[in-house]
């Protein structure tokens, strides 16, 4: 047959290696524009992100007045506070339980998501995203209307079965409480998006394979999906980590930290340390100890992130 | 091979015990089971939100059922937007708010054009050190920014503190990064022929961005302004550090510090307060929600 | 006029030599086509005359002048892309007037010259959709579109049928001759289907490795390879190549290709391989070439027996496969003629088409 094309072997060869370059003489060109292009991002990048990072440092070894440097006689002294140790105890808790029932909820509710036909999965996720289009100032406020002390409404629910009134927001426990659970009311839904988004990619053949073969649900779960979703429950995770550990909002806004300071995190505490107190490096010394996990954990989102990025 | 004969007009076939129509319908009754719960759960507070605004602060101190309004009211809501202070807070969110949009998309658009498409001495670089910076949280930073900006007030006399303009410097730092990082997504993934093909049309480098690359990944712009201002909307730290006095506050701000006068919360006041000053984020939301989801996705799944 | 002249041409990826010096010479309103394997360099070739890489060493030139440092949109050069490459955003008209527009052209004359293409291109009614709303073979016209309200000096074209499917595709290349015949203009077109090659083509280049191979008219190049790639890449399916020997045979010179069969060779050609004989050569001869005995005696002396592993009814010809040597040869047959596999053919190897070829430089002699 004449028509039959005599195919070869396709080779992605060296055509596309070794770059995209216009001409000779525009490369200069090209450089700089580019150059241009990215330079207020530079500026703001350096000026206001990386510059006040390097300066945060450098206060937290100046004295209150900032006109001395007394090297770490401000840590030295934060070492000495029970309420430093009470405030990393807290942050680690906060953090960790938080991130925990975030993912998990978040993922739970992306897999009953993903079981209902597409159509209405819209409707679903349009209602279950809303914590999280919510300013967290303000629906912070709902909640704190909704644990207030005399006129908590779940305090009048719970009263209608007998159970006695809690302190929501005034006995440690249960203030330690109240803010995970703002925390994860918030932020399960950005979970919830991102695991569903996965869930989406993973093929359904997969399923059908494992069911064949005998799996039951629960070892489905385990065998296909974990493996395939791996990379992003540990980016989402590590991304959580970063933010919740930082969280300012929801503590300032339902406690203020308190009472006595048991809910207190690096940046609450930081902030009335350094702003309402008036000690800026002292303040300053607190919100520094955060770098040390927001290190670690960028690190590994880091190389989760590339080795994605070659899997690909 | 004998012949197959389909029947289609035949009987069905009955629906046996474990078999897998069985197993979904029940898998989709325990679906919406739980999802009506978790929805439940989500929309508790912005529903209590609401109810709560309807009531008058007698019918509040009453102490009755929490759940219902017996006495509906708009009083709240009138007297909020005729509140000078109210509307001023509002009137101060919404100018920053846009004002943020249109520098973190003039910012980020070209430096995620120049990062995506032009590889240059140290791109890759500079592309992770964004994605970096972006998790350098404003708790770290909200300390060493207002002794920089006290100390520039103090040497240059321009006021720094206490003024909502200076929120316009400091917002971008939040916004930027992640737009220019969906932006770079979006722009990756446009094909390279479409730019060989615009070069041979005879396009600059600025008339390739424009007049093809962002109409091209017009959904992915929409998602970032989206992303930058209900990221600025939401501002609490930031302000509550650098503006004190009440015609500067922005809305989160000025709800909380304002309406609490003394002691005494007037909660509904404050519930309606607050959900007015969600609605924007929340009106946008319902409209474009798509490209809301897109926005948040795209950082993630794009790498 | 509007000829391109490549001179000496290089193009080195960092140690890697894509293109190793390529002389080239393109006469005005000729259509040449670049053909060969993947990574011959033929569309680096062809990226560098579009201004799209940068010429490491040599010269291009176009319309006489040098255009080395010339950016792509002073060539006067319009591309069409093996993707279509069409801005999705733009209708088709949008499309097909984009560079214009930025060259300000005044409305009327975009608005004539777009209508003028898209009559050409029978795509009138398509001209308000986007893209996205046409077939594969639209979209390639679009293209086509794109690149004739430009007017350049130049067409090319880089694989633009690869993406379509086999009907399509013979659809697309009388398109594109019919194209070519009418608006005339310089035309170099890359593929690596040597059959669009064969049917468009003035002339053709051949390049391998980063070479050209050979240049010459569809027919010369059937007829005359210079070297064994070409000999194999033109032509489907690919010429048989046999080990040999030339033997004296009284006056004449045979070529042995087994202890059983031996096959003259032409009387006009002994004199050109009389110094050859004893040494190994390749014999080359096209499955077309190897058929079923004809009646005239004269061509008794080139036929042979042979047993047929696989035949191939394919409807209008018989392919049979058969053993020489252990090397697997292909011929063709009338299917009336053909026998079964596993049985014994007498066959006719027509000698006035064979070639015989150096093993060691690839060389055809």
């Amino acid at each position: 047959m004449v028509d039959v094309a005599f195919q070869q072997q396709r080779v992605q060869g060296v055509r596309r290696a070794g770059g995209r370059k216009s001409l000779r003489n525009a490369l200069q060109r090209k450089s700089t524009v580019a150059f241009l292009m990215t330079l207020p991002l530079i500026l703001l990048i350096s000026i206001l992100v990386i510059y006040p990072a390097f300066y945060a440092v450098h206060l937290a070894t100046l004295n209150k007045a900032m006109t001395k440097f007394i090297g770490l006689g401000n840590f030295q002294f934060l070492f000495k506070r029970s309420t430093f140790w009470m405030v990393v105890e807290q942050s680690c808790i906060f953090a960790i339980t938080a991130v925990i029932f975030k993912a998990l909820i978040g993922f739970i509710v992306a897999h009953f998501a993903h079981n209902i036909p597409s159509k209405k999965q819209r409707k679903w996720r349009g209602m279950l995203l809303v914590p999280w289009v919510i300013p967290p100032a303000m629906s912070t406020l709902a909640w704190q209307w909704l644990l207030d002390p005399s006129y908590s409404a779940f305090n009048y629910t719970l009263g209608t079965f007998g159970i006695g009134p809690i302190s929501w927001l005034g006995e440690p426990g249960w203030a330690r409480f109240s803010v995970i659970l703002v925390n994860v009311w918030f932020g399960a839904p950005f979970f919830m998006i991102m695991y569903l988004a996965s869930l989406k990619s993973v093929p359904e053949q997969l399923y059908e394979a494992a069911a064949i073969d005998g799996a039951n649900w629960w070892q489905r779960i385990w065998y296909v999906t974990f493996p395939m979703m791996r990379n992003i429950i540990a980016i989402t995770t590590l991304f959580s980590l970063i933010v919740t550990f930082a969280n300012f909002d929801i503590v300032r806004i339902l406690t203020s930290g308190g009472p006595l300071d048991q809910t207190h995190l690096f940046a609450t505490w930081a902030f009335k340390v350094g702003i309402e107190g008036s000690d800026i490096p002292l303040g300053a010394s607190i919100s520094l100890f955060m770098a040390p996990i927001l290190a670690v954990a960028a690190y590994f989102i880091l190389r989760d992130v590339n080795k994605r990025g070659n899997e690909a | 091979m004998s012949t197959l004969a389909i029947d289609k007009a035949g009987p069905r076939r009955k629906v046996k015990y474990g078999s897998m129509s069985r197993d979904r319908a029940w898998a989709l009754r325990w679906s919406y089971f739980f999802l009506t719960l978790f929805a439940i759960f989500a929309l508790l507070p912005p529903i209590y939100m609401l109810i709560t605004s309807l009531k008058s602060s007698a019918e509040i101190s009453a102490a009755t059922n929490p759940w219902w309004v017996y006495h509906p009211t708009l009083s709240n809501y009138a007297e909020l937007l005729s509140s000078n202070q109210y509307l001023r807070f509002f009137f101060n969110s919404a100018v920053i708010a846009v004002v943020v949009v249109v520098i973190t998309m003039l910012i980020s658009v070209p430096a995620a054009f120049a990062l995506a498409r032009m590889k240059f001495w140290g791109s890759a670089t500079l592309a992770t050190g964004v994605f970096l910076t972006y998790l350098i949280p404003d708790s770290l930073l909200f300390l060493p920014l207002f002794k920089m900006f006290a100390l520039f007030s103090d040497y240059t006399g321009i006021q720094l503190i206490n003024r909502w303009y200076v929120l316009l410097f400091i917002y971008p730092t939040l916004t930027v990064p992640f737009c220019t990082w969906i932006m770079i997504g979006y722009f990756a993934s446009i094909p390279k022929e479409l730019d060989e093909a615009a070069i041979i049309d005879g396009a600059s480098w600025f008339q390739t961005l424009t007049r093809i690359f962002i109409p091209v990944a017009l959904p992915g712009l929409i998602a970032a302004t989206i992303f930058a201002f209900t990221v600025s909307w939401a501002q609490f730290l930031y302000p509550l550090v650098f503006t004190t006095s009440t015609d500067q506050l922005v809305l989160p701000v000025g709800i909380i510090t304002s309406l609490v006068k003394g002691d005494v919360f007037n909660w509904g006041q404050i519930m309606t307060g607050a959900l007015l000053g969600a609605a924007p984020p929340l009106i946008i939301y319902a409209f474009l929600m798509d490209y809301y989801i897109a926005g948040l996705t795209a950082g993630a799944t794009k790498g | 006029m509007a000829e391109v002249n490549l001179r000496k041409v290089v193009k080195r990826y960092d140690d890697v030599e894509a293109v190793r010096g390529i002389d080239l010479d393109i006469s005005d309103k000729e259509f040449i086509v670049l053909v060969g394997p993947s990574g011959c360099g033929k569309s680096t070739t062809l990226r560098m005359i579009a201004g799209l890489e940068d010429i490491t060493d040599g010269d291009i030139m176009i319309g006489g002048d040098v255009v080395n440092d010339v950016p792509p949109k002073d060539r006067d050069i319009a591309m069409v892309f093996q993707n279509y490459a069409l801005y999705p955003h733009m209708t088709v008209a949008e499309n097909m007037s984009f560079g214009l527009r930025l060259k300000h052209y005044p409305k009327a004359e975009i608005k004539a010259r777009v209508t003028e293409a898209a009559r050409l291109l029978d795509i009138t009614d398509l001209i308000d959709r986007k893209p996205k709303q046409l077939s594969g073979g639209q979209r390639q016209r679009v293209a086509m579109g794109r690149a004739i309200v430009r007017n350049p000096k130049v067409f090319l074209f880089d694989e633009p049928l690869s993406n379509l499917d086999a009907k399509l595709r013979v659809q697309m290349r009388t398109e594109i001759k019919r194209v070519h015949q009418m608006v005339k203009t310089t035309t170099v077109y890359v593929t690596h289907d040597q059959i669009e090659a064969m049917t468009l083509a003035d002339r053709v280049v051949v390049m391998n490795g980063g070479v050209i191979e050979q240049i010459a008219s569809p027919h010369d190049l059937y007829h005359h390879p210079k070297t064994r790639f070409v000999a194999g890449f033109i032509g489907s399916p690919a010429m048989n190549f046999i080990r040999c020997r030339l033997e004296q045979n009284g006056v004449g010179l045979r070529a042995r290709l087994s202890d059983r069969i031996s096959l003259p060779i032409p009387q006009a050609q002994t004199t050109r391989f009389q110094g050859l004989t004893g040494k190994e050569l390749v014999f080359g001869l096209r499955p077309e070439h190897i058929t079923e005995p004809r009646r005239s005696d004269r061509d008794q002396e080139c036929q042979f027996d042979t047993t047929l592993d696989v035949v191939e009814p394919m409807g209008m010809e018989t392919m049979v496969y058969f053993t020489i040597d252990g090397q697997e040869i292909c011929g063709r047959v009338d299917p009336d003629s053909a026998k079964g596999p596993g049985e014994s053919m007498r066959l006719f190897a027509d000698m006035n088409r064979m070639h015989l070829i150096d093993p060691q430089s690839g060389a055809v002699l």
